[in-house]
């Protein structure tokens, strides 16, 4: 299993859509074979067309907000006393987190193609969220579907996607979260796949919404490229990206750009969440050696039972707890092209509450996985060596989490 | 010699009415029930579908969803699924049988070590779900190999180039979603548009078995005669779940309904 050098990594997948051979596909229903299909055709031509990236580009910079900020964290470094360690804060974009780039993008197709609803799955309500802004945005119905159990504990985007106007539909159906609000989407799309543009809220599904997620939040490691040489003067020597993976698409958006680079100079690094440390159950199926098979329409490592069925999973960050991964990501560990790693619900939590401390910054709980790991490391690492942490989501949607575990003194109001 | 299910065709088309086809969920609500269901619909039914549970299926309603939800509950493994398919087949009662699930659960296994533990139970056709033409290609071809028919779906949505590449690849049988559902939705299309459609595909390949499933119901039935064969699945595990939550016996309740269909359709 090879990754190519020149190709972008999402137009390296198979006439079938798999990458290295094995990861991705299109294991659907007959019913979703033409719907994917139109949309592999439309996908296909608007990448290219000028018209249609300018279109996109006009959106993100005077709507998103084009470039999000990318700072260094100056006390941090202080305190960590290794490398220097920066932070690219994509939190900035419009509503909070990296889920806008790839709702925008497919409210643009949705639109083109003549659909008038779109609709979404969501775990921690980022894509849920963006999804409602962008579909209100222009001028689409929408309806998230979202697990019971989420609902209850990230309130703040249920609340916002009811101000956009969209239906939330509470999933009851197995453990109540991301795997079964993707699941529920899918089936209402095989229902109504002929008046409705679905949107999977990262980079997994079938093949055509793993691509698509990828190309629209590579926006992010493009507009960091021109931030670290505008900071450096070039791709620094050693350069580590450090992000939270829970289906794939910050991490992958993060290090797009990179990809062709040694990894000895720009080395990945994805967390995964390995939820509470006494608990056996978590979300990290590449660092904890899970076993590949078929969720969602995807081939990709992905927790489950010797018989097959997708097991449970935990983590006290509703963005990472989905039992399988990107095929992306799959195909970036078996190429050995990024590092893949885990940090437990407490590890994040202190995470969390370092960075709260020594800076002006308040990562959500998805991205404190990532920060726990870089901190943990950047102690070992060479004055000379850059990390940068993707802080992809804001705290405020974790208000209610972060107050139970660490009592209300740690939770800034702004 | 005809295989089993083109067998079960051809008896229905001599009696002069489409094949009646039921789908459970095996292991709903314990194995051995299941198995008893099993029994007691094959007086009345010809070709019996037998669910294999899973628990993110991305095609199904909320019927048959909550019948795979409690099977998996009760502990159904893949072996028990094989050793019900057996019982069944050397019993009295035995019918055609066809497992449909998801691919994920024959991936696991083994395809290979699949295909032999059907050919032993004694498992006459398959349908995966999820796992459409082409990309069904290689694993069609082995089913073949070993004598179990791979059943192609076709849909709505399906175009006429692809029909006609699906159903060249198909064997003995194929199967055509009425609509744009998952299963157990509202019939939502007229039985005259959906009967277009079937003949349509009747056209392209007259000698296939085909039959229609989703949206089939004792109240749709009737309507649909003309078909080779007509699938019911969800309104039966509905009348599992009634039966369970009345506390009443779902063989007995399930047996007087899957009679009830064979009546509308003779």
């Amino acid at each position: 299993m090879r990754l190519k050098k020149g190709i972008p990594v999402i137009d390296q997948g198979n006439k079938f859509g798999f990458w290295g051979g094995k990861f991705g596909g299109n294991f659907v229903p007959e019913t979703l074979k033409r719907p994917i299909e139109d949309l592999e055709i439309q996908f296909n031509k608007l990448k290219n067309d000028k018209k249609f990236i300018f279109e996109r580009d006009k959106y993100f910079k005077n709507w998103i907000g084009t470039p999000t900020r990318f700072i260094k964290l100056h006390n941090l470094t202080k305190h960590v006393n290794g490398a220097q360690i920066w932070s690219k804060v994509v939190s900035d974009a419009n509503g909070g987190a990296h889920k806008i780039y790839n709702a925008t993008v497919h409210c643009l197709l949705a639109r083109r193609s003549g659909k008038k609803v779109i609709i979404g799955d969501t775990g921690a309500g980022y894509a849920g969220k963006m999804l409602s802004m962008a579909a209100k945005k222009f001028g689409l119905k929408c309806k998230i579907f979202m697990g019971a159990k989420d609902i209850e504990r990230q309130q703040p985007n249920v609340r916002a996607m009811k101000k956009n106007g969209a239906d939330v539909i509470p999933v009851y159906s197995g453990s109540q979260t991301l795997v079964d609000a993707v699941s529920e989407c899918m089936r209402y799309w095989v229902a109504n796949c002929d008046t409705t543009a679905m949107c999977v809220g990262s980079t997994v599904g079938p093949a055509i919404f793993v691509r698509i997620c990828g190309w629209s939040t590579s926006q992010i490691s493009r507009e960091l490229k021109v931030q670290l040489i505008e900071k450096f003067g070039t791709v620094p020597k050693k350069l580590k990206l450090y992000n939270c993976v829970g289906g794939g698409s910050s991490s992958f958006g993060f290090w797009n750009e990179f990809m062709d680079y040694d990894k000895k100079q720009v080395e990945f690094i994805g967390v995964e969440a390995g939820g509470p440390a006494k608990s056996k159950k978590h979300a990290a199926p590449l660092t904890y050696g899970s076993k590949i098979g078929i969720l969602h329409g995807a081939a990709q490592y992905v927790n489950q039972n010797s018989d097959g069925q997708i097991e449970e999973t935990e983590s006290i960050s509703a963005g990472l707890d989905y039992p399988g991964i990107s095929p992306l990501h799959c195909f970036l560990k078996d190429t050995k092209r990024a590092r893949y790693t885990a940090a437990s619900d407490e590890e994040a939590l202190k995470a969390y509450q370092i960075v709260t401390k020594y800076e002006n910054l308040r990562p959500s709980l998805e991205p404190s996985h990532a920060f726990s790991v870089a901190l943990k490391e950047a102690k070992k690492l060479s004055k000379d060596t850059i990390v940068v942490i993707n802080s992809c989501g804001d705290a405020y949607k974790d208000k209610k989490i972060l107050e139970k575990k660490l009592g209300k003194k740690y939770v800034k109001s702004n | 010699m005809l295989n089993p299910i083109s067998q079960a065709f051809k008896k229905s088309k001599k009696e002069n009415r489409p094949a009646l086809l039921t789908y459970t969920v095996a292991g709903d609500s314990s194995k051995n029930q299941s198995l008893e269901i099993l029994k007691s619909v094959s007086k009345h039914a010809d070709i019996l579908e037998v669910g294999v549970p899973h628990n993110t299926p991305v095609a199904d309603g909320g019927q048959i969803q909550t019948s795979s939800y409690r099977a998996i509950k009760n502990g159904i493994k893949m072996n028990d699924i094989f050793k019900i398919v057996k019982d069944f087949k050397i019993s009295k009662y035995s019918k055609p049988i066809i497992l449909m699930g998801y691919y994920n659960m024959i991936y696991q296994f083994g395809e290979n070590k699949f295909l032999k533990e059907c050919k032993k139970s004694g498992v006459n056709g398959l349908i995966v779900v999820d796992l459409p033409w082409p990309e069904n290609k290689i694993f069609s071809k082995k089913c073949k190999k070993s004598s179990i028919n791979f059943i192609q779906l076709l849909s709505p949505t399906t175009s006429y180039k692809r029909l006609k590449s699906i159903t060249k690849d198909s064997h003995d049988m194929i199967y055509y979603i009425s609509m744009l559902s998952t299963t157990g939705g509202k019939l939502k299309v007229s039985p005259k548009k959906i009967l277009q459609n079937y003949n349509k595909i009747k056209n392209i390949s007259p000698k296939k078995n085909c039959v229609i499933g989703f949206g089939i119901t004792e109240k749709t039935i009737s309507k649909f005669k003309s078909a080779d064969g007509l699938v019911v699945g969800s309104q039966i595990c509905k009348e599992i779940t009634r039966s369970l939550n009345n506390r009443q016996n779902p063989v007995i309740n399930v047996s007087k309904m899957v009679n009830k269909l064979k009546k509308k359709i003779s």
